[in-house]
């Protein structure tokens, strides 16, 4: 078997399923041994790669942003902002008096936007319906399989200020 | 294949059948004869006709095929269609110029003669030539047709514009002009038409 095909008039499929069983095209040993061998080092090429990546990254730094005052809110009150980056949407839930969360508002099913839902005092997907725990962001039931990344809040004064992420899967 | 030939020559066919049952018997379709059998002329003569696939070079039926089930053999042999591939469109059996394939409804399978490859890949004569009592269907070697035969064995038919040549030779008549048969000088042309069945 060559490589490359020459340009004949027949087509392609004439030649592979010949009407002579002579002519037929099958693969061989030495040619399943030849994709193997080649597919296998692929895969150790591409292993490799990422194993070079992961050692080589840094650790990602966090801008400090200012996400509320604390008065801003009411209790089960909302506020989205963004962050760490501009393309970042998260939701800030005052939960009780003295504390609030926030979290990633993409689902990490298919990064729909959450929202909180007050009555049932958790987070929710409206596409797939997707809940998450109000209390550390873990999976309540339906089709994510991950946990929201969570944004760690320091008050500072009166306000809440973002630090750093948590739980991001990159 | 083992220096044998197969050699079909219908004006030696009386009509007795022993081939449709032996191949009948054969355990590799048992109960479905392979043999193409007709009756020439029934109002006319008793003349009767018994022939074998004819083993094309370049097989229409296989050509045709849409699931790659009839495969010609490195020995020349046109398999029987493939169970596990054959899908029972009957493109085969419309294609053939010789009408060789038949569906067979009970199995939605063409078969067809494979020349008994069970046996005459071993070296083994078919069924159908070796109970033919008048040798129309003779598997023998092409030096015993020279020296037994006036007829002269011919494998290359016209159909219209299509050129077959094939495996099994049919034994033509001596002085024929040209090795060829052109089917279209054989076709029947009488002046009754046949009488159309009603039932």
């Amino acid at each position: 078997m060559s490589w490359f095909r020459k340009p004949s008039s027949a087509p392609l499929w004439r030649e592979e399923f010949s009407v002579f069983t002579a002519d037929e095209r099958y693969v061989n040993r030495r040619q399943f041994t030849k994709f193997l061998t080649l597919t296998s080092f692929g895969m150790l090429v591409g292993n490799l790669w990422i194993l070079g990546r992961s050692l080589l990254r840094r650790a990602p730094s966090y801008p400090r942003l200012t996400v509320a005052a604390t008065g801003e809110l009411a209790v089960g009150g909302v506020k989205t902002f963004t962050y760490p980056t501009a393309q970042d949407p998260c939701i800030l839930v005052r939960t009780a008096g003295d504390t609030c969360v926030a979290y990633s508002q993409k689902c990490t099913h298919l990064s729909c936007a959450v929202y909180y839902e007050k009555a049932q005092n958790r987070l929710e997907c409206p596409c797939h319906q997707g809940f998450f725990s109000i209390a550390d962001g873990s999976v309540l039931q339906g089709p994510p399989q991950r946990a929201l990344p969570r944004v760690v809040l320091e008050r500072q004064g009166e306000q809440w200020v973002a630090v750093r992420m948590e739980g991001e899967t990159t | 294949m083992f220096g044998m030939e197969f050699y079909v020559d219908p004006s030696r066919c009386i009509g007795c059948q022993s081939c449709l049952k032996a191949c009948e018997e054969c355990d590799t379709h048992r109960g479905v004869s392979m043999i193409n059998f007709d009756f020439l002329d029934r109002r006319e003569t008793i003349a009767t006709a018994a022939y074998v696939c004819w083993h094309c070079d370049n097989p229409t039926c296989a050509q045709v095929c849409p699931a790659d089930a009839i495969k010609k053999y490195d020995d020349g042999i046109v398999g029987s269609s493939l169970k596990p591939r054959c899908i029972g469109c009957s493109n085969c059996v419309l294609a053939c110029p010789f009408g060789i394939p038949k569906l067979v409804p009970e199995y939605e399978q063409m078969m067809k003669c494979d020349m008994c490859y069970d046996r005459t890949s071993v070296g083994k004569r078919p069924m159908c030539a070796t109970v033919c009592p008048s040798q129309a269907l003779a598997y023998v070697a092409p030096a015993t047709i020279a020296d037994t035969r006036r007829e002269k064995p011919v494998n290359t038919f016209w159909f219209g514009n299509q050129k077959i040549t094939t495996k099994v030779y049919m034994m033509a008549p001596a002085d024929a002009g040209s090795i060829a048969i052109d089917v279209a000088d054989y076709t029947w042309e009488g002046n009754h038409e046949l009488v159309p069945q009603t039932f």
